[in-house]
């Protein structure tokens, strides 16, 4: 799997960029689907980007400047892929009355610790985002509620999130909880503040419109002010996806009990480079998929909002 | 409607203060075409938010139909310079967006909204997005949505400054024919003499800080109007020096305000 994926990858790119955009000479009279022609090409570069990177490092690694016990070129780390497995451990075999030998095989192995660093992200984010968008909003809503929190959140927002862990620890002990908690305390001051900010940057004439058609505070914040901050707030949400990601692993590293950052901290404690470069491609990998995911949500769920990247490569 | 004296300080009883509008006396009578001409920051436009009840005036009172002005009414629909759609709803939705708000049903605010659009020749475009319009064509959908509500006065500042010359001219035809249609008075907002020219009943002249109304000019030829007449002319000449004094004046204090800097 590890050659195969680092000496063809370019080629393969290479391969699908020229079928992408040049299709007509290469299949004359056939032409691809819309969405395809548009698709092929990124997925073309972002092969051709990565792989450029891989064959860098593996020339690196032919030369002999990049030691293969420190910096193991792609071919090593994810070749010895069926090795590393094993040491994604998620059985409990410190529980008492688990059996030395339960637990999953390596493979369910790194597809457990996999799914749960994300859903740990995911669920994160979402309980982040409700929670600072609720505030935000009742926030500028009822005075009181300004009063009476907004200064508490002005204050805790600059606090680094790792100052919060032996509290999330204390909480919430070991497992899901604390690594959720983490994600939700790094994202929630910063997105509360956010939407804040959004609201009091809404548009006054859409507001004004509402308020000459004898809209009630109550239909303007439900009917105007929510929808105009929405593409607002879902960037920030997007920002923030990598700081989830950070923190996670963070918490898990520190004895949550399994997933990514866990294994990672396992590779450093028992000196396997190998491992944490393999560790590193997945959480890369992860991170782009969830990325990839939320941009889509954002294009189904803000239809109204226009894509500028293509005006800014025009110039 | 009925000003009488009305006068408006911003960030009243602070360091900040300045007074926008003074003594304004105006009446309008159903079914008028005024126009409030002026130079930029004369407070035209907030003597309109005024009228709107979007602002409190700080002297004078404001009455409508016998009662004070106290908050924004759906009688008095106001259209904004800027295209003021909401982006994320359709034409229709934009347009029926009153009703909605006064809880009318689905089918009625569909109908209402296919009725308008009608009325401002847009009947294709009612399930398309704002995004998808041109400048004039957003305009026409902001004054539909106004018509929407069945207002007694169309309040509008400065709604057609966006737009390119001929298709303001269109659409200045355009909202003669709406106005005449829908019986209701306008209120206009503009710096720009030709268009006071086309659509006034009777432009107010303002001057500038603070915004007093100079004079007062009656216009009494027939719609269509063309704009090359003697007619046209005379009043054009007329307006532009009753103006000029007044840009005149906001340049000489403005180039003081700078030598004071």
């Amino acid at each position: 799997m590890a050659s195969v994926s680092t000496d063809r990858t370019p080629v393969g790119g290479t391969g699908t960029v020229a079928g992408g955009q040049d299709s007509p000479p290469a299949l004359a009279g056939y032409t691809l689907p819309e969405p395809l022609r548009e698709f092929l090409p990124k997925v073309g570069w972002t092969l051709v980007s990565v792989g450029t990177f891989a064959a860098l490092w593996e020339f690196l690694w032919f030369i002999g400047w990049a030691d293969p016990k420190l910096l193991p070129p792609p071919h090593v780390f994810l070749g010895a892929f069926a090795d590393q497995a094993k040491f994604f451990n998620t059985a409990q075999r410190w529980a008492i009355g688990v059996s030395p030998d339960a637990g999953p095989t390596p493979w369910q192995a790194v597809l457990i610790t996999v799914v749960s660093s994300a859903m740990r992200v995911f669920i994160g984010i979402t309980l982040a985002a409700i929670l600072a968008l609720s505030l935000g909003v009742a926030i500028r809503y009822w005075i009181v509620v300004e009063r009476l929190t907004l200064p508490t959140v002005t204050l805790l927002s600059p606090v680094s999130p790792i100052a919060w862990l032996p509290v999330a620890i204390f909480l919430f002990g070991i497992g899901n909880a604390p690594a959720i908690f983490m994600v939700v305390i790094a994202l929630f001051f910063h997105m509360t503040i956010a939407t804040i900010n959004h609201i009091d940057g809404v548009n006054r004439n859409l507001i004004n419109v509402a308020r000459t058609m004898g809209a009630t505070k109550a239909q303007i914040y439900r009917r105007v002010i929510i929808p105009a901050i929405l593409p607002g707030v879902f960037v920030i949400l997007r920002l923030n996806l990598f700081g989830a990601w950070m923190v996670v692993l963070i918490a898990e590293s520190t004895g949550v009990g399994y997933g990514l950052g866990q294994v990672i901290m396992l590779a450093r404690n028992t000196f396997n480079p190998s491992l944490v470069f393999f560790c590193i491609a997945l959480i890369g990998f992860l991170g782009f998929a969830t990325d990839w995911a939320m941009r889509m949500t954002q294009k189904r769920v803000l239809y109204w909002v226009n894509d500028p990247s293509g005006v800014l490569r025009g110039l | 409607m009925s000003c009488r004296d009305v006068g408006k300080i911003w960030a009243a009883g602070t360091s900040r203060a300045h007074e926008a509008l003074a003594n304004i006396d105006l009446d309008i009578e159903p079914g008028e075409f005024v126009v409030l001409l002026g130079p930029s920051g004369c407070g035209k436009s907030t003597l309109l938010y005024l009228i709107a009840g979007l602002e409190q005036q700080t002297g004078g009172s404001l009455t409508y139909f016998g009662e004070q002005v106290k908050a924004p009414s759906p009688d008095r629909s106001l259209i904004f310079q800027e295209t003021s759609l909401f982006p994320w709803l359709s034409v229709w939705e934009n347009v029926s967006f009153g009703l909605q708000i006064r809880g009318e049903s689905e089918p009625d605010r569909r109908a209402a909204a296919k009725d308008v659009l009608k009325r401002v020749g847009l009947t294709e475009a009612g399930s398309k997005r704002p995004d998808e319009l041109s400048g004039g064509m957003r305009q026409r959908v902001a004054v539909a949505r106004a018509l929407a509500m069945r207002p007694r006065v169309l309040l509008m500042d400065e709604p057609f400054a966006a737009l390119d010359v001929q298709t303001r001219q269109k659409m200045q035809d355009f909202l003669i024919d709406v106005w005449r249609d829908s019986g209701a008075s306008v209120v206009f907002v503009t710096h720009h003499i030709d268009e006071a020219v086309a659509l006034a009943d009777r432009v107010c002249v303002f001057t500038s800080r603070p915004g007093r109304i100079k004079e007062t000019v009656k216009v009494d030829l027939p719609r269509p109007r063309d704009p090359f007449s003697p007619e046209c002319e005379a009043l054009r000449k007329r307006l532009t020096q009753l103006l000029k004094d007044e840009v005149d004046r906001a340049f000489a204090e403005q180039e003081g305000m700078a030598e004071a800097v």
